[in-house]
This record gives C-alpha cells, sequence and structure tokens, in this order.
C-alpha cells in the first residue's frame, strides 16, 4: 500500500525539535523521517503541525484531512504495520511508524 | 435496577447518563473519542487554548456524574439489536470493539440493558465545490476539532465559508490557533436572516449574548464577515492557492459576475449538520424528513417508536448543545423509568421547547437552499471517496437510487455516503426534475425510489455497520452478525 512519494510538504520546515519521550512531546516515524509532535495530539495533529497538509494518494490527486472527526475516511495511514487507521481519530504514541497509502 | 445504555459521550448522551445515574439507574456509556466530551467538549488541558471551550463547569459536573457510570470510550459499536420480549437477557444488545481507533487488536465488548439512549450527534455538511477535493479544504468542523483538540491550524490564511452561526467560533478558534482569517461567508441572505431571527427577539436571550461574544471576537481579530457570498470554486494545483468567492441570490444561486478571488491556503466549509442516524436506523426506529434533512422521531418524553429506546440531541434536529444537554437529560431520566410528570424533569422540559424554536430560526435563517448546485461543474467531483462527477450521477438519475449507486459507486466507498449522500440525492431530484420537466422538486421524486427494504425513503442512511470494524473483530462477538442487511 505505502507508495515511494513521502508525504507533499506544506508551509514551512517539518518540526522534528522536540526531545525524545519528553514529558509532553512524542515523536513519531513518518515514512521513516522524525516529526515531533505535542503529546496528546491525534497522528493528523502531528503531521498538519509539521507543516503537512496530504499524505494518501487517492484517485484525483493527493488528500489529507477533511471531516477530522472520523466520518469521511480521506485522511487514512498506516500505522506500526496496520492499514486503513484514520488518522484524525487516531491518538500518536511515541515511536509509532506511520506511513502513507494510495488508494486508487 | 434499570440498566440504561448511553451511545455516545457528547453533551446529550452525558447528560442523559447523569439523569439516568439520578434516577437510580445502572449506566453503561459507550463513544467513539478517545475521552468523552463528543464534538463540542474537546478542550485538552495543557495543549489546547481554553478561550476556545464553553461550558465548561457543565462538563466538569457531567464528568464527575460518569464516575458512577461504566464507560467505555474508544468504542467503535458496530451493531445494535433488541431482543423480542420473553428473551433472555437485556432487551438492547450492543457489540463493540473498544481501544485505539482502528486498532487492530482491539476488546471486544457486549453490553446488555433495559433500555438504550441514542445521542450519536452529528457530523459537518460541507456541500461539494469544483476544487473541493484538494488538500487544504476541510469541514468547519475538522477546523474546529483540530484547534480545540490539537491546538493546530488547518492553514495560514483560512477562508471559512457556509451556511450558520457555527462559522463563528470557528473563525474564533482558527484566529486563537494563529491563522489570519481571511473571511467569514455566509451563504444566506438577508431575507432569511431576517427572517429566522428577527420575529420574538426576546426568545433568543441568552443566545444573542453569546452570538455578540463571536461578533466580538471577529471584530478584535479583524476577520471580514460577509452574507449572501459563498466559495464557488476552490483554486490551487496540488494543494488551495486560493478561492474564488461570489455573491448568492436568496436560493444560493451565485450570481454572475461577482466572482473575486481570495488567496489563502486552506477553505473550511460548513453548510450544516447532518445527523447520526445509523443506530436509529438499523433499530427500527421511526425517521421523519425527506433528502433536506432526516431525524428520528421521538414523543415528549424523548421515546422513539421502539419502546426501549430514546434519542436526544442532533439525531432528533439539530439544535445545538443547549438543546442537547436538555433533551439528554429528559431521555436519560424516562429511559431510568421516571414518569413524564415528574418534578426532575420540568426544567430540562422547559429548555427543549425554547430549544426547539431556536432550531426552527436555525433552519428558517440558513437552512440550504437548491440553488447551491448551480456551482457544481459536470466534472467536479461529488463522492470523495470513489472521485464520482457530477456527469455520471446525472446520467444515471432515472434509475432507482441503488441501481445509480453500484453503476456509479457513488457513495459506495469507505464513508458510506456520510460525506456525499445528501448531495448526490440533491444532484438526481434536480436531474429527474429537469428531465421530466416537473417544476416543484416534490418528495415524490426520492420517494419513488425504494432504498430501504420495508418501506421509508431513507435515502444513504441504511447502513449495514455502524461503525468501521475489522472483520475479524465481528468475530470476537458471542455470534456473527453483519447487520440487518
Amino acid at each position: 500500500m505505502s507508495g515511494a512519494r513521502g508525504a507533499t510538504a506544506a508551509h514551512g520546515s517539518s518540526g522534528a525539535h522536540g526531545s525524545s519521550g519528553a514529558h509532553g512531546s512524542v515523536e513519531i516515524l513518518v515514512e521513516g523521517e522524525t516529526v515531533a509532535g505535542r503529546a496528546g495530539q491525534t497522528i493528523a495533529g502531528v503531521l498538519l503541525g509539521s507543516g503537512r497538509v496530504a499524505w494518501r494518494g487517492a484517485q484525483q490527486g493527493e488528500r489529507g484531512v477533511f471531516c477530522g472527526i472520523g466520518v469521511c475516511h480521506d485522511c487514512l495511514v498506516t500505522v506500526n504495520g496496520v492499514e486503513g487507521v484514520r488518522a484524525c481519530q487516531r491518538e500518536a504514541v511515541h515511536g509509532d511508524r506511520v506511513e502513507r497509502e494510495v488508494r486508487g | 435496577m434499570t440498566r440504561v445504555a448511553v451511545l455516545g459521550a457528547g453533551p446529550a448522551g452525558l447528560a442523559a447518563a447523569e439523569a439516568a445515574l439520578a434516577a437510580g439507574a445502572q449506566v453503561t456509556v459507550l463513544d467513539e473519542g478517545a475521552r468523552p466530551g463528543g464534538q463540542f467538549w474537546r478542550h485538552r488541558p495543557g495543549l489546547t487554548d481554553p478561550r476556545m471551550q464553553h461550558g465548561v463547569r457543565r462538563f466538569e459536573q457531567l464528568q464527575s456524574a460518569l464516575a458512577g457510570a461504566v464507560v467505555h470510550s474508544g468504542a467503535a459499536v458496530w451493531s445494535v439489536e433488541l431482543r423480542e420480549p420473553g428473551e433472555r437477557g437485556g432487551a438492547v444488545v450492543l457489540r463493540a470493539a473498544v481501544g485505539p481507533a482502528d486498532g487492530a487488536r482491539r476488546e471486544a465488548v457486549v453490553v446488555e440493558a433495559d433500555a438504550l439512549v441514542i445521542a450519536t450527534g452529528a457530523h459537518d455538511l460541507a456541500l461539494p465545490i469544483p476544487g473541493w477535493t484538494l488538500p487544504g479544504v476541510t469541514t468547519a468542523g475538522a477546523a474546529q476539532a483540530l484547534a480545540k483538540r490539537d491546538g493546530v491550524s488547518v492553514g495560514r490564511r483560512t477562508l471559512v465559508a457556509g451556511a450558520g452561526p457555527f462559522l463563528l467560533p470557528v473563525a474564533q478558534s482558527l484566529a486563537l490557533v494563529g491563522s489570519t482569517v481571511v473571511g467569514v461567508h455566509e451563504a444566506s441572505r438577508i431575507g432569511a436572516l431576517a427572517g429566522g431571527w428577527l420575529p420574538k427577539p426576546w426568545q433568543l436571550l441568552g443566545k444573542s449574548a453569546e452570538l455578540a461574544q463571536y461578533a466580538g471576537a471577529l471584530a478584535r481579530h479583524r476577520i471580514p464577515y460577509r452574507i449572501g457570498s459563498g466559495v464557488v470554486r476552490v483554486l490551487g494545483d496540488e494543494r488551495v492557492e486560493g478561492a474564488v468567492v461570489a455573491q448568492l441570490d436568496a436560493d444560493w444561486r451565485p450570481r454572475p459576475g461577482t466572482e473575486r478571488v481570495i488567496e489563502c491556503d486552506a477553505v473550511a466549509l460548513g453548510h450544516g449538520f447532518t445527523p447520526r442516524l445509523e443506530a436509529a436506523v438499523m433499530l427500527g426506529c421511526e425517521v421523519t424528513g425527506d433528502r433536506r434533512g432526516r431525524f428520528v422521531v421521538v414523543d415528549d418524553g424523548q421515546r422513539t417508536t421502539q419502546p426501549r429506546v430514546f434519542a436526544a440531541g442532533e439525531v432528533t434536529g439539530i439544535g445545538g448543545a443547549d438543546a442537547a444537554l436538555a433533551e439528554g437529560a429528559i431521555a436519560g431520566y424516562r429511559a431510568a423509568g421516571l414518569a413524564q410528570d415528574d418534578e426532575r424533569l420540568h426544567a430540562a422540559l422547559r429548555v427543549r421547547d425554547r430549544m426547539r424554536r431556536f432550531a426552527r430560526r436555525l433552519e428558517t435563517a440558513h437552512g440550504i437552499r437548491p440553488g447551491w448546485t448551480a456551482w457544481l461543474d459536470d466534472d467536479t467531483i461529488i463522492c470523495r471517496c470513489e472521485a464520482v462527477a457530477k456527469r455520471a450521477i446525472v446520467e444515471r438519475a432515472e434509475v432507482p437510487l441503488r441501481a445509480m449507486r453500484l453503476a456509479t459507486r457513488a457513495g459506495l466507498g469507505p464513508c458510506q455516503a456520510r460525506t456525499c449522500g445528501r448531495a448526490v440525492e440533491a444532484i438526481v431530484a434536480e436531474a429527474r426534475v429537469s428531465a421530466t420537466g416537473v417544476t416543484a422538486a416534490g418528495q415524490a421524486v426520492d420517494g419513488s425510489d425504494s432504498a430501504a427494504p420495508g418501506g421509508g425513503d431513507l435515502g444513504f442512511e441504511r447502513r449495514p455497520l455502524l461503525a468501521p470494524v475489522r472483520l475479524g473483530e465481528l468475530g470476537g462477538a458471542d455470534r456473527p452478525t453483519c447487520g440487518e442487511n
């Protein structure tokens, strides 16, 4: 399922600056790249916070978050090898491996 | 002791749980969220700005009441069913997979109860717009959830568009998480707004203070607010680079020559709300309305047409959190066995009746008007999951809805038409009307199609599973079932 292209980078840098496992922060691996977020954020929140807006291949173009509340399934990612996880619903856990999906 | 199950832990579900506990029932709450609060209460202390959160004290009360209940958060409830009288066990059986969202090894939970309160709420209704599949276009609810729950903004320059007072707190939240809000565009024109909001202003006490607070926030953040205006096209190559806004007529048809381009990197769309009816439909509760809005039928005690099943909140009508709290309390007391004239119900009954009037005002002032389809192109994607364009739907508008869906795949993707259902139905109805030359877009156009066995026009509302679960998880319950159809 995982494609070759990384998630589309949006405005600015990817914010991989958090210290590993420190209180209040989490680090996840997105297509092999370390991305820092804040503890309690969803995977979608971490991805958006790092400047990414799209991370899934669809029939026409890329998709990211649309509904944000688990309804639309646009934001699906593979988490720790499990496909079809809604990034807007899953809370990020330190060390999660996140890969993009392509649905065509 | 009466066992009450509550499906959903937003304002309606929490109020139902609190009331049922107060009336002496044994209460189990099942909710898909990682923690109680629903779409309304999402604030995370230390993570997000408390200024985005309203009614915090009431939430704290409800949370402490929950200590007396069994609460399953992270519960994907995929089946609800009623037992015949005389069968062993509870009257209502719910099956859920409990654990991290969409996880592979969630726990199978079966809950039996004597009565159920359905408080499943609603999700945003965003109408299709050319370019709306570009990354950076989200629902208004997504912008709100990401701000309130995650403390992030969907964009740096965000345009908010659609209809209804919900756009105002969304704009405020976006500003608080650091986005420039380039404008709030309300589709309704002054006539509709005045018709909904001006009569009997004394009924709006409290609500007008809330609206004034948002108006103040818009002014402080210098956010322009336009009425009779909407996004008619989203521009960009790989992501949002701008949006075309236009003046809309009273039926929301774009006025030619009024288009202008606004530079932005995000567009948050919210044209209304769609109630989450799946559980009520699966249980056979009567649903009323047409493609412009369907809701669960309830009596004065929030009881559905199934005697052991109650419903509260947005599933019975879009009225906001105050209405949901009142309805939830009534449903919880009644589900626990209190009489309708018990004095503990009085306060909630008064609030509910006031809020029902508020819901009617909302629909009058901001309800979706039929002219919106004029902003679509033939190749605009309507069904986002399956990338089905308007043209494909129009070409098969004459065949029954179910056959159209199978031929085009519209509404058959992972979201099960939750996102596009209402738009598809509107496009089909319009195409049928223009094909037959009938002028009034009557319900008979839709009603001729029987998507729902056993009659009734349920359009896309009937779904075999209530929530997405993995196939292996269906086997984790006491007996395999895939719903009723």
